[in-house]
Order: structure tokens, then C-alpha cells, then sequence
């Protein structure tokens, strides 16, 4: 008979592998962010180069898939720019993040575009410098359109850590598969089973917490505009 | 003996092997595609059922799976399935490629479906009542009515599912489906070059998923002009 639950060391496993994907993922994400917000304003730059080349950006960094991305950033990039190998943690980041960037950028450059022609307008008429106009008028207003998308977003990073484990950083699928192999060879009365749903309830749970964070922040958002 | 960082003769002598690996990929993509199109269909209309014995479940089916990981999902299917001593045999042992297929389709099965959602919601409600009106039961309403309108509002939603799934394809690679990925692992412990099975792959991958998402894109504003 399977047994379903499995035991505190299996249970401390789990949590370690836990605390390893959230850091990933938080890591991921603010990189993912700047790249984002960066990318997404260098797409409608006044210069043609500047746009070439975050367009660029955006359709490698796409096109690749971040399981692809993470294969390059860990087995090839290192000694194409001859850097002394990059740890599972700083590949992940910078896979997941590159990756999080380059279609968080369409949505930041969607939501720039959203805002009305007049608000950008007026603030040539008040006299701002480029960096005010977007820091105070644009990116206020664009941020109730960003924030639903990245929500989902964050959800798809979260889908990704998982693919981390496949170039053996400890995170938590990487653990729940150590356990699977460990439960075979010391037959231990775990089930493979329980092991996995416990893993898919755990992601679950987090994913329903990433979006309701990004629900609040929404709200919190729109009544701040609201106020003005 | 030195090498240099990027050697062409290796980078030609790999790509057929690599392209037999890409086509793989490329295959698990397409099945699995026909699974998502068809189980999505019912997972939508599953959901928009009144009866609430049935619309619950699948409800919370699709937010489940479709906030998951879906290497945990194959992960489940390879290893976990095999272990339900009450299954038959032939749904408890399966092949990694089937496995993949399966994860594929059933994991975007639940995207798709939510595509489905938003293209029956967008026909207008007095087609609904049109159909009514012409005495049309259920089946036809649906066959004849509602599909032949929500389903073309689709596909561009759809098909950018399917340019994710191709995306998500080379997970197969960890339970050794001899996929693109598979192959350049295989490549690289053989030969002991990374670089270029790597950069081989993500050629070959944008040469795929870049003219894929154009596609989607003209799609896009085809339906655009046409709603």
C-alpha cells in the first residue's frame, strides 16, 4: 500500500529546496524587472540603434526558451567570454531573468504606448527633462497596465526555476528528484507519488501567493492615481 | 593542444545528428499540439457547464496545472504513474517520448482552454438567442452557431500557446527523449565541447520559434482588421 505523507527529514528536504527556488525566483524576477523596464523604454527610443538593438534583445531572449538559455548562460557562455564558470544560482538568475526581461519589455512598451499622447505632452509644455516625464507622468500611469501581465508573468518564472535543476542547482525540484532516487535504492515507504504532489502543492501554493500579491499592489496602484 | 573556442569543422560534422534531434523536438511539439487542441475544447466547455459538479473540478484543474511546473508534471507522469500498483499495465509504464507528448498536451490543454473561454464569451449573446429562436438544440447551437465564430477569434491566442509549448519541448531531454537538447548533451560528453552543441541548439531553436511568432503576429492583426 502507498503511503501518502512522508516523513520530517523528507519534509526538511523539501523546505531547504523551498528556500532555494524562492531565492532564485526573487533574484530572477529583479533582474527580469529592470530588463523589463529598461528594454521596454529602449524600444521607443528616438534612436534607430538603440531601438535595433533592444528589438534584438527582445526576440533572442524570446526566441531561445529559457531552458536553451539556461544551457548557453551555463555550458557555453563561460568559456565564450572566458569566465571562470558560473555557479547553478548565477546561470539560473541570469537565464530566467534575461528571459523574464525580454517579454516583460513588450508589455512595458504596450503600456508606454497606452498612456495618452496629451500627458507626455503637457509635460513638454511644463518643461521636464525626459527622465521626469517618464519617472512622474508615463511610467505612473503605464503601471496599472503592467501589473496584471507581470503577474502572469511571475507565474511562468516560478514554472521556470523548476528547469534550474536540470544543471543541478539544489532547488526544489532538484530535491524532490534526489528523494525519488534515494527512496529506490533505501526503500524508504515514502511514494514516489506523494513526493511529486507534495512538489506540485508547494509551487501551487506560491504561484497563488505571487498573484495575489500582484493583485494588491494593483489595487494599491490604482487608488494612489486615484487620489492625485 | 590548444583549442580555440569555436571550431566549424566540428559545428558541420554535428548538424545532421543535431537536426535529427531538432526534428524530434519539432514532432513531440506537433502531437502534442493535437492533444492541447482537442482536450482543451472539452476543458473549456467543461468549464462554462452549469452544473457545478463539473465546472468546479475542471475549474480548479486548470488554475492547478496551469500554475505548476510542467517538468514537475513530467517528472509525475514518467516516474510517479508507474508506481499506482492499481493502474493496468499499459497506462502505468510509458515511453519517455509518449510521456512528453502527454505532459506537453495536457499542460498547454489548460492554456488553450482558457483561450477557448475567451473566444466563446466574445460571440455576441444574441447569436445565443438567434439559435434559440431557430429551435436549435444544444448540439447545433454549439456545432453550427457558437464554435464557427469563437474558434477563428482563437487563434491567435492559440498559436502563441504553441510557439510556448515548442519552447517548453526540450524538458523531454531530462527523461531522456532524444530530442535537440538530449542529442547536444550527448554531443558535448562526447566530444567534450560545449560551446558548440549549444549554440547549435539556439540556432536552431530562433530559426524555428522566430518566423513561428511572426506567424502568430500576422495572425494577430489579421483578426485585428477582420473583429
Amino acid at each position: 500500500m502507498p503511503e501518502f505523507f512522508l516523513n520530517s527529514n523528507q519534509w526538511a528536504r523539501l523546505g531547504e529546496g523551498t528556500a532555494v527556488t524562492l531565492q532564485l525566483l526573487g533574484w530572477a524576477m529583479l533582474l527580469g524587472s529592470v530588463m523589463s523596464l529598461v528594454m521596454g523604454v529602449a524600444r521607443l527610443s528616438r534612436f534607430r540603434l538603440v531601438r535595433a538593438l533592444a528589438l534584438v534583445y527582445v526576440e533572442i531572449a524570446r526566441g531561445l526558451s529559457a531552458i536553451i538559455l539556461l544551457f548557453i548562460m551555463f555550458f557555453a557562455v563561460p568559456i565564450l567570454f572566458d569566465v571562470r564558470g558560473l555557479s547553478p544560482m548565477v546561470a539560473g538568475v541570469l537565464a530566467l531573468g534575461l528571459n523574464m526581461g525580454a517579454y516583460g519589455a513588450e508589455i512595458v512598451r504596450g503600456a508606454i504606448r497606452a498612456v495618452p499622447k496629451g500627458q507626455a505632452e503637457a509635460t513638454v509644455s511644463l518643461n521636464m527633462t525626459a527622465y521626469q516625464r517618464l519617472r512622474y507622468v508615463v511610467l505612473p500611469q503605464a503601471l496599472t497596465v503592467i501589473l496584471p501581465p507581470f503577474g502572469n508573468l511571475s507565474i511562468e518564472i516560478l514554472k521556470g526555476t523548476a528547469l534550474v535543476s536540470l544543471i543541478t542547482l539544489s532547488e526544489l525540484a532538484f530535491e524532490v528528484q534526489k528523494l525519488r532516487v534515494n527512496r529506490v535504492v533505501i526503500e524508504d515507504s515514502a511514494t514516489t507519488i506523494a513526493l511529486y504532489l507534495n512538489a506540485l502543492i508547494i509551487y501551487f501554493v506560491i504561484a497563488q501567493v505571487l498573484a495575489r500579491l500582484f493583485r494588491f499592489a494593483e489595487r494599491q496602484v490604482e487608488t494612489r492615481l486615484g487620489s492625485v | 593542444m590548444t583549442r580555440s573556442k569555436w571550431d566549424w569543422d566540428l559545428v558541420w560534422e554535428i548538424l545532421p545528428r543535431m537536426a535529427g534531434g531538432m526534428w524530434v523536438t519539432i514532432k513531440a511539439t506537433l502531437v502534442g499540439i493535437v492533444i492541447a487542441v482537442i482536450l482543451g475544447l472539452f476543458l473549456a466547455l467543461g468549464r462554462r457547464s452549469k452544473k457545478k459538479w463539473l465546472s468546479m473540478p475542471v475549474a480548479g484543474l486548470i488554475e492547478f496545472i496551469r500554475s505548476t511546473p510542467i517538468l514537475i508534471q513530467l517528472f509525475f507522469l514518467y516516474y510517479a504513474l508507474p508506481s499506482l500498483t492499481f493502474l493496468p499495465d499499459f497506462a502505468r509504464v510509458i515511453r519517455p517520448l509518449t510521456a512528453l507528448i502527454l505532459g506537453l498536451g495536457v499542460h498547454y490543454a489548460t492554456y488553450a482552454s482558457e483561450a477557448y473561454r475567451a473566444g466563446i464569451n466574445s460571440v455576441p449573446r444574441g447569436q445565443w438567442e438567434a439559435a434559440t429562436a431557430m429551435n436549435l438544440g444544444t448540439f447545433h447551437t454549439w456545432r453550427h452557431v457558437v464554435l464557427p465564430q469563437a474558434i477563428p477569434r482563437t487563434l491567435p491566442a492559440l498559436g502563441n500557446y504553441f510557439v510556448a509549448m515548442f519552447k517548453d519541448a526540450p524538458i523531454g531531454s531530462s527523461i531522456s527523449v532524444v530530442g535537440v537538447l538530449f542529442v547536444a548533451r550527448s554531443i558535448q560528453s562526447q566530444t567534450f565541447r560545449s560551446v558548440e552543441p549549444m549554440m547549435v541548439a539556439g540556432a536552431m531553436f530562433l530559426a524555428v520559434s522566430i518566423p513561428a511568432a511572426m506567424f502568430v503576429r500576422y495572425l494577430e492583426r489579421r483578426m485585428g482588421y477582420e473583429t
